[in-house]
């Protein structure tokens, strides 16, 4: 369902199409990988869930099930030392990223094997080695930072590009327009992607923006931005391979504001009475994009059910194994309290 | 296999909580995700969502029950292929997954934070010295360390074509280029956070603040994201940037622009917190700043730029942070201070040397980490502390000092600690009230004639 009127929006720029699912570049086994890929995020994510209900997670704990979509796609367009970086609700794009569910998990439950050693959670994970960089839990403050990557990736002249993350609700933090104002006039290889799952917390974009249609909303600083079928790996997929491209080119930012949609709260404690069910049971019944691609596969018979069982099966001794780990392995020794404060200290 | 589905904790708080409402009965096949039963917590109510697939074998919980403690196991789902007369009877208790605790068992109390020595004093400097501005120290620093290291790079407002708001820069754009010296929209907390991305990216930014007034737009990113990741990530993020600039009053700039952030800063770990005073300081500690591997915040001072001062002409000369520098010795009382107060604080010890109050001067340097070794030392030989600072005294660096003496060397003291300060107000315009907020030679010399009874 790419927006038709997703035109982009800066009259100097070639007009452009909103990108349409079936590309060509898409082989069978790339779609079989984004089914597994976007099923263990989902899987993962309901298994933390219930950590979480068992009093083994705290805090909070931002669940992605839904938006799997977004994160598979983008990635399956990314090559080694490109920057990835998020908001709060990070747990599916450090598992797209690559990262070992175990030390994922063993972050949420706080324990040494996790990412942070168990100093970090939910909100604060990052790999070095699979370039992503957190996880940051103050809204929008990942956007400079993720401006500040592809700033780095310019200065050594690399090739790569820095991914930037954030949601509907940090679409109105001054922050994120002085990045966008940074990376135009520099031209620095980011792609902005906007998780639109139209609600910060309890308020919903129409509620929170003067005007909903937040690809436009890096007009002022000319840059192209492209309304997006977040739900459809395919779509997400084939804007990002023009996006990325973009970026990587030299020839600056670029915004996909990806339409999509969390079926749990904002974090486990929030009874979403901002929205109807009706509306959380349309999403799920008749767009989920696991449910999407599966069906996909068979009518393209691409795969058979005795293969998918074969995934589901996979997928569930991973997501096991993630949630054993994470919870028998030991807490943060004594000692962890006073390191890492200060670099060589 | 047969699951227990558990009572959710379903906030951070929650204990128990009432079943409200089943959806499913016994036999019902569930699907993972479908909505199986409604519990009303200490906020509101919510659905729990079924996480496995199956049969629902027992219900052990029935609706309406209240006060249902958080792990209770609340049904009990049959597996695919297995029947559900199958299902053995629900355990009393759900075993609750205790973390192994990690070895050894820590006691009740947190472990002592590690005691970290300061560093040694520099030698004092016996080779050539060459006289400099603070203004051209600073920009000798910037230059030595670019030459040395490609990935160091100068952002900030005014920083390139203008040569600097206040000419610190100047020269910096002709020698490194537009790549390495650049001029920044007014967007503090834009290229704060930009730079804080461009060090977690391996580069080394030095961030300049036109003043550090309009730093507080930033400050987030400095605390929140500089500060914090490099603990956040277990070790896995470094995050090398210095962010400096004119800190506290100029002269008549009125309230907004005449502020000293020295304990904001100095309250925060993660966080290294410099203030120099003279050339050799500004040069010495801003190298060291540069070479640091952590998020420093260097505190300079307009009008200090302008002062000459003998610095050592040496381009390898760099100070040691953590260190204080006992600028003139004594012995009736120590007088404490940083930046543009350690000159008035030398000038109060020479005209209380005049009626033969030998006072002993420490420039403090570094304001995180604090040199306790020497200020300690220094108040075990005089017994009198006087601190100064030009910020505010609440919660100040005065305070934390006469806290620290009072831990380290309450014994040793012959009269109370007093601070000397800005005056609790916002600074005013007006020349003589401005002059009255600001610490001044005659109320340090007041202050250490006070606590000497003299």
């Amino acid at each position: 369902m790419a927006n038709p009127a997703a035109t982009p929006t800066v009259e100097s720029l070639p007009a452009k199409k909103s990108s349409q699912p079936g590309d060509n570049s898409v082989s069978a086994e790339d779609l079989k990988s984004f089914y597994r890929d976007m099923l263990l995020i989902r899987r993962f994510e309901e298994r933390a869930g219930q950590l979480y209900g068992m009093g083994l997670i705290g805090g909070f704990c931002h669940l992605y099930i839904g938006q799997e979509a977004v994160v598979v796609g983008m990635q399956s367009t990314l090559v080694k030392g490109d920057a990835i970086i998020t908001s709060y609700r990070d747990h599916g794009h450090m598992l797209a990223a690559g990262m070992d569910s175990k030390g994922v998990m063993a972050e949420l439950t706080g324990r040494s094997t996790g990412y942070s050693k168990g100093k970090g959670g939910s909100m604060h994970m990052f790999s070095r080695e699979k370039n992503f960089y957190g996880g940051h839990g103050i809204v929008g403050a990942q956007v400079p930072i993720g401006t500040g990557l592809a700033f780095a990736h310019k200065y050594n002249d690399s090739k790569n590009v820095s991914v930037t993350y954030f949601g509907d609700g940090s679409a109105n933090q001054g922050q994120v327009y002085e990045a966008m104002n940074m990376a135009a006039l520099w031209k620095l290889p980011v792609i902005y992607v906007i998780e639109n799952n139209r609600y910060g917390m309890g308020t919903s974009v129409e509620r929170a923006s003067a005007t909903t249609q937040l690809y436009r909303h890096g007009e002022a600083f000319g840059i192209p931005g492209e309304e997006i079928d977040g739900m459809d790996v395919l779509a997400v997929r084939a804007a990002a391979e023009k996006a990325v491209e973009h970026a990587r080119s030299g020839a600056g930012p670029y915004i996909l504001e990806m339409q999509t949609y969390r079926y749990r709260g904002h974090s486990m404690s929030d009874p979403a009475k901002y929205r109807t069910k009706e509306e959380v049971d349309k999403y799920r019944n008749e767009r989920d994009p696991i449910d999407h691609l599966r069906k996909r596969l068979m009518e393209d018979k691409l795969t058979d059910e005795a293969a998918l069982k074969a995934v589901d099966a996979e997928i569930r001794k991973i997501v096991n194994d993630a949630a054993e780990f994470a919870q028998h392995s030991p807490e943060p020794d004594p000692s962890e309290l006073w390191t890492n404060v200060l670099v060589g200290v | 296999m047969s699951t227990q589905v558990l009572m959710p904790a379903l906030s951070p708080t929650m204990t128990e909580g009432k079943l409200a409402k089943w959806h499913v009965k016994v036999g019902d096949t569930v699907k993972s995700g479908q909505v199986i039963c409604e519990i009303e917590t200490d906020k509101a109510t919510m659905e729990v969502e079924a996480v496995d697939e199956g049969t629902i074998a027992q219900i052990l919980v029935q609706e309406g029950t209240e006060g249902v403690a958080v792990n209770t196991p609340i049904c009990i789902l049959a597996a695919e292929g297995e029947t559900v007369s199958e299902t053995p009877a629900a355990a009393p208790t759900a075993p609750k997954a205790e973390a192994p605790k990690a070895e050894p068992q820590p006691k009740a109390a947190a472990p002592q934070a590690p005691s970290t020595p300061a560093p040694a004093a520099e030698p004092e400097w016996t080779g050539k010295t060459v006289r400099a501005t603070v203004r051209e120290a600073l920009r000798d620093a910037m230059a030595e360390e670019m030459r040395r290291d490609g990935k160091i790079f100068l952002m900030g407002e005014e920083v390139a074509q203008y040569q600097g708001a206040y000419k610190v820069s100047q020269g910096l754009l002709e020698e490194f280029g537009d790549k390495r010296v650049i001029d920044t929209p007014i967007t503090e907390h834009g290229f704060a956070g930009l730079g804080v991305g461009a060090a977690f990216g391996g580069l080394k930014p030095i961030v300049e603040f036109m003043t550090f007034n309009f730093a507080m737009q930033a400050i987030d990113q400095i605390i929140n994201s500089a500060a914090k990741t490099h603990y956040m990530s277990g070790g896995q993020m470094t995050c090398p940037i210095v962010f400096r600039g004119p800190n506290g009053a100029a002269a008549r700039v009125g309230a907004q622009h005449s502020q000293c952030y020295a304990s904001w800063y100095a309250h925060v770990p993660g966080l290294r917190v410099l203030a120099p005073w003279s050339a050799a300081d500004a040069k010495g500690l801003l190298k060291a700043a540069i070479r640091d591997p952590n998020p420093v915040i260097f505190l300079e001072n307009e009008i200090l730029y302008g002062q000459s001062f003998d610095m050592p002409d040496d381009p390898d000369f760099v100070l040691p942070i953590g260190k204080a520098k006992i600028e003139r010795p004594g012995k009736d009382v120590t007088i404490v201070a940083f930046s543009i107060m350690v000159g008035k604080a030398l000038a109060a010890a020479e005209e209380l040397a005049k009626s033969g109050i030998d006072a002993e001067v420490i420039n403090l340097r570094s304001i995180r980490p604090f040199d306790t070794e020497t200020i300690v030392a220094s108040v075990k030989k005089t017994s009198r502390l006087v601190s100064v600072e030009e910020g505010w005294p609440f919660a100040g660096i005065g305070s934390e000092l006469a806290a620290l003496v009072m831990e380290e060397a309450f014994d040793w003291l012959d009269a109370p600690v007093k601070r000397v300060h800005g005056l609790d107000v916002p600074l005013p315009y007006a020349a003589n009230l401005e002059k009255m907020a600001l610490p001044q030679i005659d109320t340090i010399v007041e202050a250490a004639r006070a606590v000497c009874n003299r």
